[in-house]
């Protein structure tokens, strides 16, 4: 499982460089997200634009890491892919992430 | 009614290969992109629990058979593993989103996707039918 983080002002963005988040990546997801939160940020978003493919395990560990993060930096995600946001929607975690279209708008808008 | 068969191993490395396989060949490669995610999802969540739940983890072969008909496909999955509680399927819960659940969600990503669900033991086989609305793909 490949992810990248880079600072942008004091925004922490963590972008998913593989193509999915599946039951076979979702552990070592969890610890490397863990390991890149660790640097201090007022905001952390997770780019998901290159994740074509996201089932309950890599759900469930997202949904892990913004517990890990909670409650000082709420989870930020953005660039949903259409069967990504169909499993958040399907399931209704939508509700609870705050998701922005693109990495660009996310970055505009305030946390 | 042209039948496709696949053959993979339990385990989350295979059964990602095997789904990877499968949905490149027929009859998924024809399928609209919508229809095809939603195979992508059902089938990653049934292939999954069987590895974890039914295979506990261990390797075991899963045969899946797909066929065609007109607006959808009927798929059937069997695996030598452990039956399912009480020989039937699991109720439909999902997880309150307040709860913060980091599972719980498979079962109800099968139910909202496929239709006609229908579990059966026989003999040391666990079976799993139903299907799939293809309405988006073109014939």
């Amino acid at each position: 499982m490949q992810l990248e983080s880079t600072m942008q002002g004091t925004t922490l963005v963590i972008r998913a460089l593989d193509d999915r988040i599946d039951a076979a990546a979702a552990i070592q997801f969890k610890e490397r997200m863990r390991d890149l939160t660790a640097v201090p940020s007022a905001r952390v978003i997770l780019d998901l634009a290159r994740v074509h493919f996201l089932d309950s395990s890599g759900l469930g560990a997202v949904v892990a890491v913004m517990k890990l993060l909670a409650p000082d930096r709420p989870l930020e995600l953005a660039g949903l892919t259409p069967t990504v946001e169909k499993v958040f929607r399907l399931t209704r975690m939508d509700t609870i992430f705050t998701i922005h279209r693109g990495l660009e708008a996310g970055l505009r808008q305030a946390g | 009614m042209a039948e496709t068969a696949i053959e993979l191993t339990s385990g989350a490395k295979s059964v990602r290969e095997g789904l990877r396989r499968a949905l490149r060949g027929p009859p998924f490669d024809r399928l609209a992109m919508v229809d095809r995610s939603n195979a992508e999802i059902v089938l990653a969540e049934v292939l999954n629990n069987i590895a974890e739940h039914a295979y506990a983890g261990r390797p075991g072969p899963i045969r899946l058979w797909v066929a065609r008909e007109p607006g959808r496909l009927c798929l059937r999955v069997e695996d030598e593993g452990r039956p399912m509680p009480g020989h039937r399927l699991p109720p439909d819960r999902l997880p309150a989103p307040g709860e913060l659940a980091e599972g719980g969600f498979g079962w109800h990503l099968i139910r909202a996707l496929a239709s006609d669900l229908r579990y059966d033991r026989c003999g040391s086989l666990n079976r799993l039918c139903f299907h799939l609305r293809t309405e988006q793909s073109a014939g």
